[in-house]
């Protein structure tokens, strides 16, 4: 695709400055305004080449707690920020592999800081790499700078246990693949390690894969598509308040990147905790099969 | 534990974490491609599930000593790593002393903190398999 049908793609978005091309990227490796980041499944694919001047940002290793299981707190992820040369008020251009799975996740964790303006990079490293432009193993000369202590805030676009149990009634969709939303399984294919003792989706969720909203090369589907998919397909309605899940939360982060600032949905929120967490919680309402399944009476029970 | 593997966790706890990180990018870089003869008979290697990427390893006794042979793709460099430090430190063992080898020699690296111990669980898979050839291969 050339970079202006990108543009044109781009321009019927929501929010279509969320999103920059491959292109953009390759024209701004020497803004200091800048910083581009690499955010990958794979711990070590950074190390193998990056894109020149990019920082690596890992999910398990930088973003998690190492105790809890919750992300970082304000003045870890300011260290974190600042040691990798990151401003508050830097344009933070993320890409990755995988279709950008774990991009999307890093961009959502920074948006539970409140970072301001950050971006993903439309086809991710796989379509650099198509591309043929640069890589490099050489790091970063980042200077380190101040990033204030931000208080994370968890409101907004994330989901608890508890919300989702008090969701019931409003849309929730399922990101994993139909094996696990019918229960035939309880870990995705390829992620036997990350498991629950219990197998099947939340009820009344939709099941949408998450890689549904991306196109052969990694990039987003056309808006009129993605809305084909999650309208037309899963009943979502402009408006509509939605709580997204998977099984740690990464795929989803994804479809919340897409609901949020591709088709404009101002209430999307990401249960991290997904189905590693309700599919190993006490007394939580659970449906196996193909079906949505209904809401449960009296979900305040299973509290 | 066997003189190679003892060298190669050494080399590991030697270093920062960072430097442990490009060290397994080094292995990574090192995997042996595959033997002819298993590119023509990919039915021979064994999926390797507890890894995120497709790995595929066979392990056998060749000429009396151990042979591990993987293969992973580029994109994922953490399991070619895991495979490449398993291969090094195998191949030339006898069948008992590979079998000795402790399930948890991947635990002892001080890779955890580099690469994190979810991710290091595959490594545990990679050897178990590798074992489990082994012990059904005859002595």
């Amino acid at each position: 695709m050339t970079e202006q049908s990108d543009r044109d793609r781009f321009a019927a978005y929501a929010h279509p400055e969320r999103l920059v091309t491959t292109e953009w990227v390759a024209a701004h490796l020497d803004d200091p305004q800048v910083v581009v980041v690499e955010s990958d499944e794979d711990v070590l694919l950074y190390e193998t080449g990056h894109v020149p001047g990019a920082v690596k940002l890992d999910w398990h290793t930088d973003l998690n707690d190492p105790v809890t299981r919750d992300y970082v707190d304000g003045p870890a992820f300011a260290r974190l920020m600042g040691g990798l040369g990151i401003a508050r008020d830097s344009t933070v251009v993320i890409y990755g592999d995988k279709s950008n799975w774990w991009a999307a996740y890093a961009l959502w964790v920074l948006t539970l800081f409140g970072h301001e303006d950050v971006r993903l990079v439309d086809g991710g490293r796989a379509k650099w790499i198509a591309e043929e432009r640069p890589v490099t193993r050489q790091l970063p000369d980042r200077a380190p700078v101040d990033y204030p202590v931000v208080e994370r805030d968890d409101d907004a676009v994330r989901a608890f246990k508890d919300d989702v149990l008090g969701h019931f009634g409003s849309p929730m969709i399922d990101v994993r693949s139909p094996l696990e939303y019918s229960g035939e399984r309880t870990t995705a294919p390829d992620y036997p390690e990350e498991s629950a003792l219990r197998a099947g989706h939340i009820p009344t969720a939709q099941n949408v894969p998450w890689a549904k909203a991306a196109a052969k090369d990694g990039t987003f589907r056309p808006r009129q598509e993605l809305e084909a998919v999650y309208e037309q397909g899963a009943g979502l309605r402009p408006g509509d308040d939605v709580i997204a899940y998977c099984r740690i939360g990464e795929r989803s982060s994804h479809t919340w990147f897409v609901l949020t600032h591709l088709l404009g949905y101002e209430r999307v929120r990401n249960y991290d905790g997904s189905w590693t967490e309700w599919g190993s919680a006490v007394r939580v309402p659970i449906a196996k099969g193909e079906q949505p399944g209904e809401a449960p009476a009296a979900v305040g029970a299973a509290r | 534990m066997t003189a190679a593997l003892d060298a190669i966790r050494d080399e590991f706890l030697a270093l920062g974490q960072r430097d442990r990180l490009l060290l397994l990018l080094d292995y990574a870089d090192d995997l042996p491609p595959l033997p002819e003869r298993y590119g023509e008979h990919p039915e021979l290697l064994e999926r390797v599930t507890e890894c995120q990427a497709p790995v595929f390893v066979v392990a056998a006794v060749e000429d009396g000593v151990v042979a591990v042979h993987a293969t992973a793709p580029a994109e994922a460099p953490t399991t070619r790593g895991f495979a490449s430090v398993l291969a090094h430190g195998l191949n030339g063992l006898s069948r008992e002393e590979a079998l000795a080898v402790p399930d948890d020699f991947p635990d002892t690296l001080g890779l955890a903190g580099a690469v994190s111990p979810l991710r290091l669980r595959g490594m545990g898979g990679l050897l178990q398999r590798i074992k489990r050839q082994l012990r059904a291969t005859p002595a």
